[in-house]
């Protein structure tokens, strides 16, 4: 991989006022079109590193870039999914899409066709005139990923996005993420709890260590592309999701 | 038997209960005391009777509650905005804001009179006065408690300060504003009335309701302060009704204190 990284961090440190160091000069690189995974025990400053990213919060040292740039010159390139769907209760869907849109700065004219595009794209393209509250728990997060795609990012920071949702539905919106990807190849970082999550979706995960956050381990995950119901019986993804829970569980007591 | 029906039928079955009893107490009062409880048809009669002095005292009452509610909804809503701006805001101006609330109307109202001279205007500030406050916690309440996940999404997109405030903080203030709306809703008419008792005129268009019972308690006609009381009630149900309506109209669509649509 010679491509310049997309995402790199070089010694960051983060520490929030006086208090104990949430980062411990953690170093990583993403090169374009990566699926990063983060994962690691509560404390290990997963949400930290999306923040960081995000440029929500600024490093206490070291230095940051994101596609060559600071965080913040490069808000127009980075979407965040957040855990909560955060949409706005009091707009339709299509308003709540196209308000993401106005206040990015996208002209008026192309609103509709973009926050069809998106809709459609997520399977929810008949629900735009619904108000959030009519949708259920999988539907407003299959928006607010919609939301996120319609600013069309070359970065997509993912926290937890589905870690509410029942199994079903998150198994379903993992593949749908996936099928989604195939069409723009948008870097992500997606922080999850969940080791079969991870290894569904990434092609590299990074188990995080806590107090400090730091890389413990980074695991590959050579799974091919497109992925389906059928990865998940494969026996190569099972091998997988037994030795990244147990190198989290090594990650786990490291930080005891 | 539909709820829908049980919700008018108990009521009026109250109400119907409280005339019987009225009658009641009337039978059972001596006739040099049956003057304090004027009979129900008395003071329909009243009502009637009166209606020249009464309804244009009520117009009045409600030009005076309306100009006071409406100015103190747009003093409210600035104010709040400016308070929710940062907490030193809050904290220098809330104590001022609490004696404002606390100095008694009747204290305030000769002071009124004293400056813009007795009649619609000091009727007017004395609505805006007791409608003022409920408003202003309210809907600073509303404007500060934006939900922290909304506020970051708006901070991802770069959003302006007032981008931030028009498109996320008054919208989520509004369940809150329409709270102070509410209650202001009911103080307005009183305030109104309580205002014209001890600031009104009978210059001009003549006074309001506030007026016409200081004449009527003067005159020892009785069942026409009943109807007086009657058409204030009336009064407060309309505002009350009038802000019901606008907050449904609102709030409806998208606020869980509402009926979902459908699901």
């Amino acid at each position: 991989m010679s491509a310049p990284p997309i995402v790199e961090f070089r010694e960051v440190t983060k520490r929030f006022g006086a208090g104990p160091l949430v980062l411990d000069r953690l170093s990583l690189a993403a090169q374009p079109g990566e699926f990063v995974s983060l994962i690691g025990p509560s404390g290990c400053g997963k949400s930290t590193i999306l923040r960081l990213i995000a440029g929500l919060s600024a490093p206490s040292g070291g230095t940051l870039t994101v596609d060559g740039m600071t965080p913040d010159d490069a808000a127009a390139e980075l979407a965040f999914v957040f855990q909560e769907p955060t949409l706005l209760p009091w707009l339709t869907v299509a308003k709540n899409v196209e308000l993401a849109l106005k206040l990015r700065g996208v002209p008026a004219a192309d609103h509709a066709v973009l926050r069809q595009r998106v809709l459609d794209l997520v399977r929810l393209g008949d629900r735009g005139d619904a108000f959030p509250r009519q949708l259920s728990g999988g539907q407003k997060m299959r928006v607010s990923l919609a939301r996120a795609l319609a600013l069309t990012p070359k970065i997509l920071l993912l926290d937890e996005p589905f870690g509410a949702l029942d199994e079903m539905t998150r198994e379903h919106l993992n593949e749908e993420l996936l099928a989604i990807r195939g069409a723009a190849a948008w870097t992500a970082f997606f922080v999850t709890h969940s080791v079969a999550e991870a290894v569904f979706l990434s092609n590299r995960i990074l188990v995080l260590a806590a107090n400090p956050g730091r890389v413990h381990t980074e695991i590959r995950v050579a799974l091919p592309y497109p992925r389906t119901e059928e990865t998940r019986l494969s026996r190569p993804y099972h091998d997988l999701v037994a030795d990244v829970s147990r190198i989290l569980r090594t990650a786990e007591s490291a930080a005891a | 038997m539909s709820r829908k029906l049980l919700n008018v039928l108990l009521p009026a079955a109250i109400g119907a209960l409280v005339i019987a009893a009225w009658y009641g107490v009337r039978f059972a009062l001596s006739d040099d005391t049956k003057f304090l409880l004027p009979a129900p048809d008395r003071i329909v009669a009243a009502l009637i009777e009166q209606w020249p002095d009464l309804g244009r005292a009520a117009y009045n009452t409600t030009e005076g509650a309306l100009l006071g509610f409406g100015l103190s909804i747009t003093v409210s809503f600035v104010l709040a905005i400016l308070l929710s701006l940062s907490p030193w805001v809050r904290v220098g101006l809330y104590p001022y804001l609490m004696i404002l609330q606390m100095t008694p109307v009747i204290v305030i109202a000769p002071i009124l009179v004293l400056w813009v001279g007795a009649g619609l205007k000091s009727v007017t500030l004395i609505t805006f006065l007791i409608c003022f406050f409920p408003l202003v916690v309210n809907t600073t309440q509303g404007l500060v408690s934006t939900d922290r996940h909304l506020v970051e999404l708006f901070a991802m997109w770069r959003a302006s300060r007032w981008q931030q405030l028009w498109h996320l903080r008054v919208p989520a203030a509004l369940p809150y504003f329409f709270t102070g709306l509410r209650i202001a809703a009911t103080l307005a008419p009183i305030g109104a009335l309580v205002g014209d008792y001890t600031a009104g005129s009978s210059a001009g268009d003549g006074g309001g309701l506030g007026f016409q019972t200081i004449i009527y308690s003067n005159q020892a006609k009785y069942p026409a302060l009943f109807a007086t009381a009657a058409v204030t009630c009336v009064l407060g149900f309309i505002f009350t009704a009038g802000v019901l309506a606008l907050s449904w109209f609102a709030l409806h669509q998208w606020h869980d204190s509402y009926e979902r649509p459908d699901k």
